[in-house]
Parts: structure tokens; sequence; C-alpha cells
């Protein structure tokens, strides 16, 4: 009874503890709501209607799915390093609650009040690399292993334009911390950091696309290339954390970008939660739409354009942004 | 400066301005209707299905349905090249009219005249069974191009299935003589190419045919 009383929980602990629970069930949920999302923009992007057989216009489509990624055996390939094949998935998937810790939702709704909040983001997003690396190489398997090879070099070349896209931000704001950086933005779009910095917007973009292997930047998982690339030899969830990472993966991009350039969850008339959701949803839109209109780009070509195109326009912004700052 | 040295810039905006076209293009699409219909709920509309090259079946004689305006010449079953066609004849009796003129004639006179044309019993070579091996079929045509009267057509018969190969033997014949017997090309009400309510559809087997394998 002594041990019940005295024992103090912290306000911060309880905090976080209870943030972690609310974020797992937000990507839960909007991981099935994207891959039911997803489809139907593809389907309708193509003249037909997507999933429609499960559930009213299909809405139960990605509860199947994931019962049936489930309910899968979970077979190891012959000659696979057990460790680094199992453990890929997690380090994939563990550091996506780390990534909406900091994000601040609404007003005062966010996980963690941290003031290094934007490095927290950018440093834990590059543990995703990590886990690509391990799930190729512990396969066993030509194809993941080039998958891997493809996305290490993918996304190691385009986080620095990335970092220097969001470098130019921070340095207006003043902050690293996304709050701030939202405080300091207003309601209206003009007075947004996109009508700003038109483009640092467009290189994060563009970033953002490439950083989530998506399509037309989807090299490590080319399917009539590498068969999956990465995650060819995955069955089930193992399979479905990769998945439901890079869903995750996606939400954190579009909100990390939402905050820094479109006013986070401020908007015109009325601010809050919603106005956050809503660019989210629409930045997300637009990377589907997006996915369902180019093809694959070359290898060479996805290189050249981060190194001789969006590296020297982000320096260029950067440097810039710098000039106007210290003449202002 | 030197044109060369704007080249990749120029190249570049016009890229980008192609992105966006396409981007216009899906955009597009997407808000366009569907293409597709509901399969289980709805079938696609009769219309749609003009042209559809299915499996091969029996024109009847316009004046009788069970009928069809087969003259027995055996060229389909000749110049099919996957010898799915196996067709049986009853040849006439000796004491007939001698048939020769009229099917000489069949070849080049139209179709309406035919039948008056021919003496239905006595001098016609008469087919008892038209078999079709649908499994070796490769819908080629040919069988359709060669018939002299036009007796063979692509039917529009685009749900087929079977739970065995011996369902997609089947007798024409006998599938003509039960078949409903749909208004001819160009004539009768038919379905703009809007999906349809699913009717029951006539199988592609015939159960006499089969005794009662089919589907």
């Amino acid at each position: 009874m002594m041990a019940l009383a005295d024992l103090q929980i912290p306000g911060a602990l309880v905090r976080l503890v209870v943030a972690l629970a609310a974020l797992a069930a937000f990507v839960g949920v909007n991981g099935m709501l994207l891959v039911y999302l997803e489809r139907k923009v593809a389907g309708h992007i193509q003249r037909r209607p997507g999933p429609f057989e499960v559930g009213p216009h299909g809405i139960l489509q990605a509860v199947a799915d994931a019962l049936k990624l489930v309910g899968k055996q979970l077979v190891t390939p012959n000659g696979a390093d057990w460790l680094l094949f199992w453990g890929a998935p997690v380090v994939s998937f563990m550091p996506v609650f780390l990534l909406f810790l900091p994000i601040e939702f609404g007003p005062g709704l966010y996980g963690l009040d941290v003031n290094l909040g934007l490095l927290l983001i950018l440093a834990f997003a590059g543990l995703n690399v990590v886990a690509l690396c391990m799930a190729g190489w512990g396969s066993n398997n030509k194809w993941a292993l080039l998958g891997a090879a493809r996305a290490v070099a993918q996304s190691v070349a385009y986080e620095i334009p990335l970092l220097l896209a969001v470098l130019a931000i921070a340095a207006m704001a003043g902050t690293l911390h996304l709050g701030e950086i939202v405080a300091k933005q207003g309601s209206w779009p003009w007075q947004w950091n996109v009508a700003l910095q038109p483009v640092a917007f467009f290189i994060y973009f563009v970033c953002s696309v490439a950083e989530t292997n998506r399509a037309p930047f989807d090299l490590p998982e080319a399917e009539s290339e590498l068969t999956a690339g990465f995650h060819t030899e995955y069955p089930g969830m193992g399979f479905g954390l990769f998945f439901l990472a890079e869903y995750a993966e996606m939400i954190v991009v579009s909100a990390v970008g939402a905050t820094l350039f479109l006013g986070g969850w401020k908007g015109p008339l009325v601010d809050g939660v919603w106005w956050f959701l809503f660019k989210i949803y629409a930045w997300l839109l637009v990377m589907m739409w997006i996915r369902w209109t180019y093809p694959r780009v070359r290898f060479d070509q996805i290189l050249n354009l981060c190194w001789k195109w969006l590296i020297p326009l982000a320096l260029l912004n950067l440097l810039a942004t710098f000039v106007a700052l210290a003449v202002v | 400066m030197s044109a060369p040295m704007f080249k990749p810039l120029v190249e570049a905006v016009q890229g980008l301005k192609s992105l966006v076209v396409g981007l216009k293009i899906t955009g597009r699409e997407f808000a366009k209707p569907q293409r597709t219909v509901h399969y289980p709920r709805q079938v696609v509309g009769e219309a749609a299905l003009k042209g559809y090259r299915g499996h091969i079946e029996l024109v009847p004689l316009e004046d009788e349905a069970q009928t069809p305006r087969c003259i027995a010449c055996m060229q389909c079953e000749r110049i099919c090249p996957s010898n799915c066609i196996l067709i049986k004849v009853e040849k006439p009796a000796k004491t007939a009219q001698p048939a020769e003129k009229t099917v000489e004639l069949d070849a080049v006179t139209p179709k309406t005249k035919r039948t008056e044309a021919m003496p239905k019993e006595g001098g016609r070579k008469k087919v008892t069974s038209f078999h079709l091996d649908y499994t070796l079929c490769s819908l080629c045509g040919l069988c359709v191009q060669v018939c002299p009267v036009s007796s063979l057509r692509h039917s529009e018969n685009l749900y087929l299935a079977g739970p065995s190969r011996e369902a997609f033997h089947v007798d024409l014949l006998a599938r003509l003589r039960s078949q409903p017997q749909p208004p001819a090309p160009g004539e009768g009400p038919r379905g703009g190419g809007k999906p349809e309510k699913l009717a029951p559809r006539k199988s592609f087997v015939n159960k006499d045919a089969q005794g009662g394998e089919g589907v």
C-alpha cells in the first residue's frame, strides 16, 4: 500500500504512453484507410470501380487483406540470416511511432514537446534505409539484394535535397520546433511558408515521394524487374509490416510537409485538427494521383535528377534564403 | 550566353509541363464514368458485344428456327486447323431429285431466296450432328469465312464456364434446337452500350446433348 502511494508517475510519461497508444491506433486505422483509398484512386483513374465486393463499396477490403496476411504462415527462406531477416520489418516499423511524436496535430495536440522535433523526425526516418538494407541482405535473394542496393542509393541521395529544403524553412522560422514553425505561419494560404518558399516546397515534395519509395521512384520494389525488391521473400505479416511502415511514412512526410509549408493545423475561418487532417489527405491523394499517372523512371535518371537538379536547386534556394534573411 | 547552355533548362521546363499534362489526363479520366460492369450483378450490354467472337454457332433458316442453313458441304470441317469440328451427315435416298443444281445456286444467291430454292426433304444431305470440341478451338474464324451459305457465326456467348473438359464438347445442332433465337442483327430491340441486369442466359453447354453434364 505504501509503495503504491509513494509511486509518483510523472505526467510526461503518462502523456507519452497515451500518445503512443493513440498514435498506434491512428497509424493502424489510417494505414488501412490509405490502402483502400489507393486502390479506389487507382481504380477510378483506370475507369473501373476498384474494390467493391467486401462490404458496401468494398470498404472492408483492407480488413480482409489484413486478416489474410495475419493468417499466413511465416516462412524463412533457405540460407537466410534469421536475425536480419526477421529484424528488418520490426526495424522498419518501430521508428514510425517516434516520427509521429513531435508532430503537432492541433493546438496543443502533440505527443512530445521537443524543441528539436524536426531533427528527430529526419534522423529516425533514416532508419528505414537500414531496415531495407537488412531485409535485402538477410533474404539471400538476388532481387532483394538489388532492391536494397537501389533503396540505399536512392534514399541517401534524396535525403540531401530534402534536408536542404527543410533547412531553408528552419532558417526562416529560426527554430526546429514543429509547433513554433506552425505558430509563425498564418491562417490564410498566402501566410503559409509555401508562398515564401515555393522552390523548397517543390523540392520537398519530390523528395518526399522518393523517400517513401513510391512511384515513379519505386525502384527498390520495381515489380517488373525485381519481383518485389527488398520484400520479395517476406511472407504474411513480415510483408505486412513493411507495407504498413510505407503507408505510415507517407503520412509522416505529408504531415511534416503540411506543418512546414502549409500552415499545419491553421487554416481559413476555423483553425483546428480538421485542417491538418485535410491537408495530410490532400497531400496523400496527390501522391496517389502521381503514382497512377507516371511510369517508373530508370535508375540513372532518378540519381541524375537528384544530383544534377535538386541538390543544386536546393543549395541555390538555401543561399537565396540566407541572403534574404541577412538583408531583411 | 550561348544557346546550348540553356538547352537543359528549356528541356527541364518542357518536361515539367508534360508532367502537368499527364496529371490533367489522369485527373480527367478519374472524373469520367466507369467502363467496367459489376459482373455478378450486371452483364455487358448486347450492343457492346457486337463483333465479339465467341465460340461458333449454327445459323438457322429464316422460317425454321430449329433447322440450320447448313448444306453439309464439310468445308468447315476440312479447313479447321485444330480439327475441332466433326459433322455427321445422312445421305439422301438415290430416288430423290438431283440436288447439285440447288446447291450451286446456294453458293451465290442471297440467303432469303435459298429456302425457296431448296427442297427441304429428299434431295438434300442432312446434318445429323455438328460436334464442336471447343477445348481445341483457337477462334481463328476460318470455318465462318469458308461457309458458303453463312450457316456459321460467332456467338456472343461471353460467360463460359464448365467443370470439366467434356463440358466444352458440344453438339451445335442440339444447341440450336434448344436455344431461343435472338433477333437478327440490325432488327429488334437491342440495348445500348449500357450494362444490363443479368438475365438467365442460355448456357453454352446443352443439357440434352451432354446428358446432364452441362453447366
